[in-house]
């Protein structure tokens, strides 16, 4: 009884393959860090990041070396073992995540049929690493600021998944890849999914920013009334671990609205070929959206957040389902673009 | 995507039993995959009964819900799994983790003997085990079970869309009131939460929201030394 060479090839074709996706994903993440931060600079009249490199490109790096340089400092009295894995959940749930978004027509690792569905799955998941990391640092403020976060974060999946199902019922399938083949058009960006689902469109940025602990819901970490929630014990490797994990999230949650609402690797003009730099140009434009509202919007209190959730996303979502397959039944054009699939 | 359905499971079944063919038996990816995932299962399942702290036990059992969900894509389920995944791993164990966080039981004071539990355990599971039998023995498998892990008639594109296709159609009122039952306690949850009392003070926000700033800010020029 053995492995047979069959399963040994496609493992190791396989982690090939991831590995063309994670390789430029961490790379990215760091000008994305160092993008984020000469925003946010930007529109505070300051100069940002400046001193690493020419215009200060390579500060990311020097965080990171900085960061697995120091030591890492592991809390008396905790919980070691899970301590250590809370961050590495974290992390690791921000990179799988990945295998299943298609970056252009047929560049996906995994075209599975219920690609949204897995996000979902992994997204939910993420809640794991907050609450681990909290409980394990056997402190009443890291303890205090996991089940603040981990309660921000299950109520707003609640309402994003709500959010994506107008966009499902249009196209009559969970594949990501259809999602996007189900926006394309003579008209270009006119066929997009954002128009029909205009409000949904900003009720999921929204969202996103909150699943993701963004400000102005960075509740988990407000540095200046709280002290920095479920991390407040970490340092060195394992606070760079929960930080990129978050990163990741986030960029998840650029590219997951590109291929939703902004036809992913489609373009907005019709003579112009479509392509992957089409998907790279829109996830940035998205990130940059999330940049500038963390530069000019104020913290939202607590009970505010926790209210808007649930009282006004979840039930202005549910009325556009309802809506929606009011629409799809009558015929609206626009909205029902099952023939698309067939 | 994986396949492997029923047959391919008895297939290796038959294998491991017939001693002559078990050295020729090679994996392939998907049998590598389905022991991976049922042993971790197992194994996982284990170790919720054996953890010293009852927060490690439910980190078990999250780990074994996830393996399961595994098993389920092995099986063709990816539906099943993924819904696996968000309802139990991502909302109903985050509930159990809450409680059993907050509870802080010390491990070391709840410690009691293990044999303490011995004759109550051996009894339920007695008890399961007769159960299931009961259920199993008078049950009829068709052969196509073992067979098809998808039924005949709903061979469609995929599992979303049969799973769809016989829960709204087939099963459409008992789905609906599994529905309304999930409602009704959801709402009884909710009323348990409401109590008035009196002398409580209670946060209107739409009172918050619609506050007049010129009504509630009162500008006054103060002079030096008088005070208000």
């Amino acid at each position: 009884m053995g492995i047979s060479s069959e399963t040994l090839i496609l493992l190791a074709t396989f982690s090939l393959k991831a590995l063309f996706v994670i390789i430029p994903l961490f790379l990215s993440m760091a000008f994305l860090l160092y993008f984020d931060r000469k925003i946010w600079a930007a529109v505070q009249l300051r100069r940002g990041p400046n001193v690493v490199g020419a215009f200060g490109l390579l500060q990311s790096f020097a965080d990171f070396f900085k960061l697995v340089l120091k030591e890492i400092v592991i809390p008396a009295g905790s919980d070691r073992i899970i301590f250590i894995l809370a961050p590495l959940i974290t992390f690791v749930l921000g990179v799988v995540a990945w295998a299943v978004i298609p970056f252009d027509y047929g560049w996906v690792l995994s075209d599975i049929n219920v690609g949204i569905l897995y996000i979902f799955a992994i997204s939910s998941l993420e809640v794991y690493g907050v609450i681990m990391g909290g409980w394990a640092s056997n402190s009443k403020y890291a303890f205090l600021g996991a089940l603040r976060s981990a309660a921000q974060m299950i109520s707003y999946e609640v309402s994003i998944g709500l959010i994506i199902i107008g966009v499902l019922l249009s196209t009559g399938s969970l594949n990501l890849t259809s999602i996007v083949e189900a926006q394309k058009g003579d008209f270009g960006i006119f066929h997009w999914y954002f128009l029909p689902h205009f409000p949904m469109f900003i009720l999921f940025l929204v969202s996103a920013l909150a699943e993701t602990n963004r400000p102005p819901f960075d509740l988990p970490e407000a540095e200046p009334e709280l002290v920095a929630g479920f991390q407040v014990e970490y340092s060195s490797t394992p606070f760079l671990l929960f930080m990129i994990g978050e990163l990741m999230a986030v960029v998840l949650m650029c590219a997951l609205g590109a291929l939703l609402f902004l036809g992913g690797w489609l373009s907005p003009i019709p003579w112009i070929p479509d392509g992957f730099l089409w998907m790279v140009f829109k996830m940035l434009l998205i990130f940059f959206l999330f940049s500038m509202t963390k530069a000019v919007v104020p913290r939202y209190r607590y009970d505010q957040l926790m209210r808007i959730g649930w009282k006004v996303f979840l039930p202005a979502s549910l009325f556009w389902v309802v809506l929606v397959a009011t629409f799809i039944q009558i015929g609206i054009p626009g909205y029902s673009r099952w023939e698309v699939l067939l | 995507m994986v396949i492997a359905g029923n047959s391919r499971l008895l297939e290796i079944l038959n294998l491991t039993l017939d001693l002559d063919n078990y050295l020729e038996f090679r994996m392939n990816p998907s049998d590598f995959v389905f022991f991976v995932f049922s042993f971790v299962t197992i194994a996982s399942a284990v170790c919720v009964i054996f953890a010293s702290s009852s927060v490690h036990s439910v980190l078990w059992l999250i780990l074994s819900f996830i393996s399961a969900a595994g098993l389920f894509i092995l099986l063709n389920a990816e539906f099943l799994a993924m819904l696996l995944v968000v309802v139990y791993v991502g909302a109903v164990a985050v509930l159990f983790l809450f409680v059993v966080m907050m509870l802080n039981a010390d491990p070391k004071k709840t410690k009691t003997k293990f044999s303490n539990f011995v004759p109550v355990g051996i009894l339920t599971a007695l008890v399961i085990f007769l159960e299931l039998g009961v259920v199993f023995g008078g049950w009829k498998f068709s052969e196509e079970l073992y067979i098809n892990s998808v039924p005949s008639n709903f061979i469609i594109d995929d599992n979303t869309s049969a799973l769809g296709n016989i829960l709204y159609t087939n099963y459409f009122l008992s789905f609906q009131i599994a529905g309304i039952i999930l409602l009704v306690a959801m709402i009884g949850a909710i009323i348990l939460t409401l109590s008035k009392r009196d002398g409580v003070k209670r946060q209107d926000v739409l009172d918050q929201i619609y506050r007049d700033p010129n009504k509630s800010v009162i500008l006054k020029d103060v002079k030096p030394g008088q005070g208000l």
